[in-house]
């Protein structure tokens, strides 16, 4: 099979410096696996996160608030349509 | 049917439906079947791109975890190892652009990898540790793309899927990394 960094070569140079890349950082290839089962460490993130609320929720929260805090006569119109 | 009985591919397909729009039950389950199969395949792409094995068992967490949450963006029918490895390409990126250049080229990184069996003895460990640097300081977006078709020689479309841009494009970015990597030697009175 012809090797793919082949294409590259502009001209001689651009070729020595595939040959070099491939001297100092050699291919890792098909052989490399996880040391270990990663499905504990998958299962525990999956727990750790907590739901996100939309920040639009937040601002729907923060722009009741301020109503609330601003006209506290509205508190019996909000109940009534909640 | 029973699953023994049934094709490899009608078994992931139905996996691959019930993560997307089953229960919560049914997706839990099938992404823990979807991420037994592929973890070391997605696991083996990050290494090559981080070449770190920590950092590597950390990111496939992290692109499974991106995985469960786009799970509704997915088209099963362009299969799952493909989106998977995009995913897992990102992640990697997104990580490679959080390191310094130095730290990610530090030699402890190296120790668990396999020894370099062909690396080529003509070339001295003083001018592999220049190159290596020297690749180090590529931006992130050319650096993976050097690294997966000039080290790796994975095909040039396997490249630009996962990468989500076009071969030409690929091409293109290796060009330029080893255009580069070439001026970079050279300032520092190596010439390749």
């Amino acid at each position: 099979m012809k090797k793919q960094g082949t294409r590259y070569q502009g001209n001689e140079g651009t070729e020595r410096v595939e040959r070099l890349l491939r001297a100092a950082l050699p291919p890792i290839g098909d052989a490399s696996v996880p040391e270990h089962d990663l499905w504990p460490a998958m299962l525990r993130k999956l727990d750790e996160r907590p739901a996100r609320v939309p920040w639009f929720d937040w601002a729907l929260m923060g722009a009741l608030a301020a109503l609330i805090a601003a006209f506290p006569a509205a508190i019996p119109v909000l109940l009534y349509y909640l | 049917m029973n699953n023994a009985l049934k094709p490899e591919a009608s078994v992931e397909l139905e996996r691959l439906i019930e993560f997307q729009l089953g229960s919560a039950e049914q997706c839990e389950a099938a992404f823990e079947a979807l991420f037994r199969l592929h973890q070391r395949a997605v696991h083996g792409w990050i290494l090559r791109i981080v070449r770190n094995p920590s950092a590597a068992d950390e990111l496939t967490i992290e692109t499974f975890w991106r995985i469960y949450r786009a799970r509704a963006r997915f088209d099963p029918e362009r299969g799952f190892e493909p989106w998977a490895r995009r995913i897992a390409t990102r992640t990697a990126i997104d990580w490679l652009r959080a390191q310094r250049p130095e730290y990610a080229t530090a030699s402890e990184f190296f120790a668990d990898l396999p020894a370099p069996s062909r690396a080529d003895p003509a070339v001295s460990a003083e001018m592999r540790r220049a190159t290596e640097m020297a690749f180090a300081r590529l931006r992130p977006a050319l650096r993976v793309a050097a690294t997966l078709a000039v080290i790796e020689e994975r095909p040039h479309k396997e490249v630009a899927e996962a990468l989500g841009i076009s071969v030409t494009a690929v091409k293109l970015r290796v060009f330029r990394a080893l255009r580069l990597l070439r001026k970079d030697l050279k300032n520092q009175g190596i010439t390749p």
